[in-house]
């Protein structure tokens, strides 16, 4: 009787995660991958093969823009992590047990705008004739207005502030953790505040680093809108490649590709992420 | 020379004096306590000695030296946190010699050096093992082991073995003990458990609201202690609410509360009319007719047993329950039996009574 409660309350609470997971994200993600390996002969006739992959491979343009993306996201994933954990740490460590649930709330208010509105926001600060701008004319600091859009720091200042919230949450909630007695134990065997940043901080907070940076990483990598809007023709970003391959171009079969290849490329970089700092997703989920 | 002198010490946190003018020293190598409830202000007073809070006033000293200008990490006094505060990221081998390679020894005579204590403490070759692999009792000696390896002038011990369980506790005293002997260092020990205090120490001192109330040998405040709060702390203890009636000499007659009356000894200056409270030790007291002494009628209201600290438990008349030592468990009494209960006045102590 238990154990048969047990078993229908586990299928109640795993269908929907499992249709969910089925229908909106592996099924979709296996008819990508299947259009990316077919090939237009002619009208309703296929071929199938890896061509539009070499197709990706033997072209410049398109190679050099995942390249680029890839090292804008390690950029703007580790401006996250330095702009992110001088925060983090004061949410969890320093301010008072009130004021922590209202600073971690300012932290999610921007989230309530929506990503459009708040890259326009951006757009309405920086471009030529901007409120920045403007004002730097009117207190003679520039002879002429200056257009802050549709260049690299933009850019990346952008997508800094889009994703720096996701940098946060997991590195509060990790040093949230962190008895403030192996801080001053570390200061009390005689290690200076770096030595006690460095050897005890540090690799406390290293499962939330992990975690946020993935997620960060991931999050900027797939963004579209803000290298778009703050970016321009600029940007050249990979996400907007796969746009038009699908919807200017119409040419689903090259936009499949550079789908499969972005998600690839990408995990690559998250693997070798883990290699490299001697982590694995392993201990970076299951903390104990 | 003392290891560690207080002279005067205060910290006030608003209008809140923690402590109030404390001084103690501590001759090298003895194992001193501070014993006190909580919120007496022990732990404010150790984190002042450890380097974490800034006293008000007054001055700390470590082998003569003020440190008060020095910061935490630059202070040789190595604290034992009470729940140890090993890192849980290094394993054994690496959080003891943290230490080490924070004061910049040789990197080829550390391993060394963690080895030795490590045989020091009784648990040779663990240095591999982590953190959460080792048992409580394990995890106390390599805390000690992680501070005595830096030879600190003072080791402080901020209620260590408060986590651990009943069996362990009382196994981890003596052997607390043995190593402060073996390492031969000053033990600064913070406790508000009594029987800790007086198994392990050489001096304690009793604290309570922020003020030292006595600072003695264990046997000094056991057998003589200077006030109501010391005599109700370290201790069992009855304790008989009362108002002075005669003063007789080094005695007097206290009217109890709820009626009757016992002898004792004027242990301060309280005068005729005062209320006081009457402490006398279970072990004091005995029942039956005895010739001499004070005595209070009751009846027996249950037997608590346990082992050689056996008790009685008797409801004097006018409801109060006093506790009478029974080492011998002679189970000749039963619940409801009429008694009276004795003790001489030598061994009871009126004390002015403590304000709530």
């Amino acid at each position: 009787m238990g154990r048969d409660a047990g078993k229908l309350s586990l299928t109640l609470l795993m269908t929907p995660f499992l249709l969910w997971i089925g229908l909106l994200i592996i099924l979709p993600q296996i008819g990508i991958g299947y259009v990316s390996l077919r090939e237009k002969v002619s009208y309703d006739e296929f071929h199938y093969g890896l061509k539009n992959y070499v197709d990706f491979i033997s072209e410049p343009v398109y190679r050099n823009t995942l390249f680029r993306t890839a090292w804008m996201s390690i950029v703007v994933t580790a401006l996250a992590l330095v702009v992110g954990f001088p925060v983090a740490y004061y949410i969890a460590k320093i301010a008072r047990q009130k004021s922590r649930a209202a600073l971690f709330l300012m932290c999610l208010i921007p989230l309530w705008v929506s990503d459009l509105v708040r890259a326009y926001g951006w757009i309405v600060l920086l471009r030529e004739t901007g409120v920045v701008s403007r004002t730097l004319v009117a207190l003679g600091i520039i002879g002429q207005p200056v257009e802050m859009l549709y260049n690299d720091a933009t850019v990346v200042m952008g997508l800094v502030y889009t994703v720096v919230l996701f940098m946060i949450v997991p590195l509060t909630s990790t040093l949230q953790g962190m008895d403030d007695a192996l801080l001053e134990a570390g200061y009390n065997l005689g290690g200076s505040r770096l030595t006690v940043f460095r050897r005890i901080i540090v690799p406390y907070a290293m499962p939330g680093i992990v975690s946020g940076c993935i997620i960060t990483f991931m999050l900027t990598a797939g963004s579209y809108l803000t290298p778009v809007l703050l970016g321009g023709k600029n940007s050249s970003w990979f996400t907007e490649q796969i746009y038009n391959q699908f919807i200017t171009r119409y040419n689903w079969e090259a936009g499949a590709t550079f789908g499969v290849t972005l998600l690839v490329f990408t995990s690559f970089v998250v693997w070798l992420g883990l290699k490299l700092t001697g982590q694995s997703l392993a201990t970076t989920v299951a903390k104990d | 020379m003392y290891d560690l002198s207080c002279d005067r010490v205060t910290k006030a946190f608003g209008k809140f004096v923690a402590v109030d003018e404390v001084s103690l020293d501590i001759p090298s190598g003895s194992f001193f306590s501070i014993l006190g409830p909580s919120g007496c202000g022990k732990t404010t007073l150790m984190r002042m000695i450890a380097g974490f809070e800034t006293p008000s006033g007054g001055d700390i000293r470590i082998k003569g030296e003020s440190v008060l200008s020095l910061p935490p990490n630059k202070r040789n006094v190595k604290m034992v946190f009470q729940h140890l505060a090993l890192f849980p990221m290094m394993n054994v081998g690496e959080n003891i010699a943290y230490g080490l390679r924070c004061r910049g020894d040789a990197k080829a005579e550390i391993p060394a050096k963690v080895a030795r204590v490590l045989e020091r403490v009784g648990l040779p070759g663990v240095e591999e093992k982590q953190i959460g692999q080792l048992s409580g009792g394990q995890r106390q000696r390599i805390a000690i082991a992680r501070c005595m390896v830096l030879e600190p002038d003072v080791l402080l011990l901020d209620e260590p073995l408060g986590a651990l369980d009943l069996k362990l506790r009382e196994h981890m005293k003596i052997e607390l003990k043995q190593l402060q002997h073996q390492f031969e260092t000053t033990f600064l020990y913070i406790t508000h458990d009594q029987s800790e205090a007086l198994v392990m120490s050489d001096r304690v001192a009793v604290m309570n609201r922020g003020r030292f109330e006595q600072i003695g040998t264990p046997r000094e405040l056991y057998d003589d202690p200077v006030s109501g709060f010391v005599a109700g702390f370290v201790g069992d203890a009855n304790c008989l609410a009362g108002k002075i009636a005669e003063i007789r000499g080094g005695e007097v007659r206290v009217e109890l509360d709820g009626g009757g009356a016992v002898e004792a000894r004027r242990a301060d200056d309280s005068a005729v009319g005062d209320a006081v409270e009457v402490f006398v030790r279970p072990e004091a007291m005995r029942i039956g007719e005895t010739a001499e002494g004070t005595r209070i009628a009751g009846t027996v209201d249950s037997l608590l047993f346990n082992g050689a600290n056996s008790r009685i438990l008797v409801k004097a008349e006018r409801g109060q329950l006093v506790e009478v030592a029974d080492p011998g468990q002679s189970g000749e009494l039963t619940p409801g039996a009429s008694v009276s209960v004795g003790f001489s006045p030598a061994r009871a102590r009126a004390f002015a009574r403590r304000t709530a």
